[in-house]
């Protein structure tokens, strides 16, 4: 499109709702792009750390484009942390005492880890696991490490557990519900999760929570306390009880704040020009079944995307599709396409559930209860097709023409034993 | 390393050099009983590196443990790595240009390392070690062993573990123990009348004379051999690799690729995954692929030369072959490649034909005696000695620690060139990708040995046809979120 004069557009944030909305800006628009960031002046994946402390990778391999792609794409990135923003003024006050101004801002400052609450929660060696720095301060205190204790039963506990684990740490998981991430998992991914946990070697305390941690003489971490009253020693606390929108520097900007930013469907602020995307978003509508922050990496890709288009001149709405989630708990990989509740109200939702006698295999496919339209599906240690079920839910297929066709989304690598049989035979023999 | 070895890990690295150390000492020490020793440091290496790989991966459950690799001075271009990758190379470098000093002697009795393999030797062809016999049963024992390890560290993955039992098992046999024992049985025969790994362009000599001779003098076997080896060139590999791609043979096949993928595993990361890399790549393997194409046909032209009677080929008829052939290549690529390559490709593809076929047909017209206006045997001089020796094996292998696995395969092998513009044009293999599950964390571009950024697809939502892919599977493998699958699906079902 063309702009004249060239309305300069300052992305505050180069994760990868910031990064994917300059790139598609790039790929359409001339204007001057800048890319602010405090962490790092690069894009990197950001849920790659855990590889770098486990050895897996350099951290240059966490970074999907070469240095030079920046600037080969006349994209400005610079280090450097924002104070305040003057939203009515548009321009942006630094640390540093500089400014700059803009005539499209886009804020895609991410999330930062919940702070513990107990005491002793500042002490030297107690840390979230988010930042880049948070990773350098790991890997500074990792020598002293013996035995960690982690506190959150989400993913970024479980794999901070597995990052400490794989560096011969002895780690501790606490766990304040009664079992591993069931708020989203059901009970059966649930504890499925729980025994691999163990069988890593990794202690699981479930319904626990930390009443305080207690410093060492040279004021780091010594051990920490229990509500059930047991003392824990340890040389590393990781605190891992959620994130929340990074937004605090927009206090006095006069943009309108809820728990993060809070923007409409076509992801504006209260203030003209200035936009917000990714984890600090909060959607003031969001879509039906969905929450109004998601904090995951497809939902922040999507949000860059569409307002690269809106900014292009083709305003669009935020509508994802249907819900899809990943990740790796250990050794047992987790897909989620569409919505399968943890504890679903009957007259919402039915589940039919499928799991291997021995291996960590799992598939739960979630349907109406009348109509036995699909809702969603969960599988663990088995791969499926994204587009497929897609296609499915689009298309609202039942549950039986589902598993019929199951094979057609059936993602595992050749020669793997196949599943599908057995979750047909076990599907006919509960519908007699 | 930031793990510390077990007990157990230590005293079986420690067994494995031993007998290593066992071996390497009939360099200084001429053993009586060569067969005793040989067995004894045999069995201590077994032990070592399946003890050592036991303790290693079956002290955890089964999932990816690529766990300190980038702390691990030996596989990250360490002070180790640089020193592993000195020996290897200094081994290399005797093995093709000194072998005397490893005790062969051409015109008697070998001694040292060489003559220690004469009951090995003796047993499976009858003939007394070579500098070659030598290398192929430490080859071979390499890619047995380590591929082992490799199969106890991807055990959950029954793709790694099927491949990695092929490969073991065409080295053992096809490549190793067939051709010896053919030996064996046919002592009056020359050897390459028994040899089955005989693809070119691999095995550049394919088309030599002295090996075609070495076919035809051979009886029915030498005979079997040539057909089989015409065979495999022109109506196998091509069909194969239609409906697998060239991972049919990188992966689950090649000696090269054998040994990159067991003992040269623990290097997969060290591949460089620039674009500038990249670029280099496809210029470099390219040329060697024109360079092996232009000596073989002038040995042939050669060759036909020699003939005064009795000729089945002509020079004359020779050259229109060889001119059809790169006309039907050219139509063929610009037909199906058009809209698959690049302006770049195919114009270089192009304008090396044309001034081939210009060259071919000028000198035909004079039946000149070297093709290539140099001697066609010093052609082939410089190939197998800067390709075949220097680049497959001194840097192939011996730089293993310091660029990875696959150097050979990814910028030097023209079999792979050619597979690799099959696979890319006309070949139902691809990597599928997940649609939007990937979250750019990069283990697929970093474990991947031919430098291919897996992940600038995968993020993308592309497909991944790459004409360097081998098929290894790792990307897929170490993939946290399950995002990517090696598949051989027609056009009309994929997604």
């Amino acid at each position: 499109m063309k702009d004249s004069p060239k309305k300069n557009i300052v992305i505050l944030g180069n994760g990868i709702s910031g990064i994917t909305a300059a790139r598609h800006l790039r790929k359409r628009t001339d204007r001057p792009i800048t890319i602010i960031s405090e962490e790092h002046p690069y894009f990197f994946s950001r849920t790659a750390l855990m590889y770098v402390y486990m050895g897996h990778m350099p951290f240059e391999a966490t970074q999907p484009y070469e240095n030079d792609f920046w600037k080969k794409n006349n994209l400005n990135c610079i280090q450097a942390s924002v104070k305040n923003i003057n939203g009515q003024k548009k321009y942006l006050e630094f640390k540093n005492g500089e400014t700059m101004s803009f005539d499209v801002l886009i804020i895609a400052s991410g999330s930062k880890p919940n702070q513990l609450s107990c005491p002793g929660n500042d002490l030297d060696g107690v840390h979230g696991m988010y930042h880049k720095q948070d990773l350098d301060r790991l890997e500074s205190l990792s020598h002293s490490i013996k035995s960690a204790v982690i506190v959150g039963g989400g993913l970024i506990g479980i794999e901070l557990a597995e990052m400490l684990h794989s560096r011969g740490k002895k780690v501790t998981l606490i766990v304040r519900e009664n079992s591993f991430w069931n708020r989203v998992l059901p009970d059966a991914e649930s504890k499925m999760i729980n025994s691999h946990i163990e069988a890593h070697g990794i202690r699981l305390l479930l319904e626990t929570e930390l009443k305080a941690i207690n410093p060492s003489e040279q004021g780091g971490v010594k051990e920490v306390i229990t509500n059930k009253g047991e003392v824990i020693p340890c040389e590393y606390v990781g605190s891992t009880i959620g994130v929340s929108p990074n937004v605090d520097f927009l206090k006095d900007s006069g943009i309108t704040l809820g728990r993060g930013v809070l923007v409409n469907s076509f992801l504006e602020t209260n203030l003209p020009d200035i936009y917000a995307i990714g984890d600090c978003a909060e959607q003031t509508q969001p879509q039906i079944n969905r929450r109004p922050i998601e904090a995951v990496w497809y939902t922040g890709r999507i949000m860059g995307e569409t307002l690269a288009n809106t900014l292009c001149g083709k305003r669009e709405q935020y509508q994802p599709n249907h819900w899809f989630n990943s990740a790796k708990f250990f050794d047992i990989e987790y897909q989620t396409y569409g919505r399968v509740e943890a504890k679903p109200d009957p007259t919402d939702q039915k589940q039919f559930y499928w799991q291997h006698q021995s291996k960590n295999q799992l598939l739960r496919l979630s349907y109406h209860p009348e109509t036995e339209i699909l809702q969603g599906v969960n599988v663990m240690g088995i791969r499926m097709r994204h587009k497929i079920f897609e296609q499915w839910l689009d298309q609202n297929k039942t549950l039986e023409e589902v598993i019929d066709s199951l094979q057609e989304a059936y993602f595992d690598p050749e020669f793997s034993k196949n599943p599908i049989a057995k979750i047909k035979a076990d599907f006919a023999l509960i519908k007699q | 390393m930031v793990n510390k070895k077990s007990l157990s890990q230590n005293t079986a690295l420690l067994l494995g050099f031993l007998g290593l150390l066992l071996w390497s000492s009939s360099f200084w020490i001429e053993y009586q009983n060569k067969t005793l020793m040989l067995t004894i440091g045999f069995l201590m290496m077994s032990i070592g590196v399946v003890g050592f790989s036991y303790s290693l991966y079956f002290t955890s459950l089964a999932g990816i443990r690529n766990n300190g690799v980038w702390f691990s001075s030996l596989v990250s271009r360490g002070i180790w790595g640089w020193l592993l990758g000195l020996v290897l190379t200094g081994f290399y470098v005797l093995l093709y240009f000194y072998p005397e000093f490893l005790g062969y002697n051409e015109a008697g009795k070998s001694s040292g390392l060489v003559a220690f393999f004469d009951p090995l030797s003796v047993l499976l062809n009858g003939k007394p070690a070579t500098q070659w016999f030598l290398y192929g049963t430490v080859y071979t024992l390499a890619i047995i062993l380590f591929g082992i390890k490799f199969i106890f560290k991807y055990r959950n993955n029954r793709y790694q573990v099927f491949r990695t039992i092929s490969v073991i098992f065409f080295q053992l046999g096809f490549a190793f123990l067939i051709p010896e024992i053919l030996s064996k049985l046919n002592q009056d025969l020359p050897y390459f009348s028994k040899d089955l790994k005989n693809m070119w362009p691999l095995n550049y000599y394919f088309f030599e004379d002295w090996h075609f001779n070495n076919m035809l003098n051979g009886g029915n076997l030498g005979l079997f051999i040539l057909v089989f080896g015409l065979l495999m060139m022109f109506i196998i590999s091509p069909i194969l690799t239609y409906f697998f791609g060239k991972r049919w043979y990188c992966s689950w096949v090649c000696g090269c690729g054998g040994l990159a993928e067991t003992a040269g595993d623990p290097f997969r990361q060290l591949s460089s995954k620039k674009i500038s890399v990249w670029k280099f790549e496809r210029w470099m393997i390219h040329v060697v692929l024109v360079f092996i194409f232009i000596t073989t046909i002038a040995v042939i032209w050669t060759y036909l030369g020699s003939e005064t009677s009795g000729e089945i080929l002509t020079r004359k008829y020779f050259a229109n072959v060889i001119i059809g052939f790169l006309i039907l290549l050219m139509l063929v690529i610009l037909l199906w490649g058009r809209k698959e390559l690049n302006k770049d490709a195919l114009n270089t593809i192009i304008s090396i034909a044309t001034l081939l076929i210009f060259v071919i047909v000028w000198q035909s017209k004079w039946n000149q005696e070297n093709l290539m206006f140099v001697d066609s045997y010093s052609l082939r001089k410089w190939y197998g000695f800067g390709v075949g020796a220097a680049f497959s094996g001194v840097l192939g292998v011996g730089f293993y620690p310091i660029l990875g696995s696959r150097v050979w395969c990814r910028f030097g092998c023209p079999m792979a060139a050619i597979l690799g513009l099959q696979q890319r044009l006309l070949s139902r293999f691809r990597i599928t990708t997940n649609g939007g599950q990937c979250i750019s964390c990069g283990n697929c571009s970093s474990y991947c040995e031919m430098g291919i950024d897996v992940r600038s697809y995968a993020q993308n939502e592309e497909n991944i046809v790459r004409s360097s892919c081998v098929g290894c599977g790792i990307c897929a493998t170490v993939c946290p979120r399950g995002v990517l699958k090696l598949e051989n699906v027609s056009s009309k079902n994929r997604y």
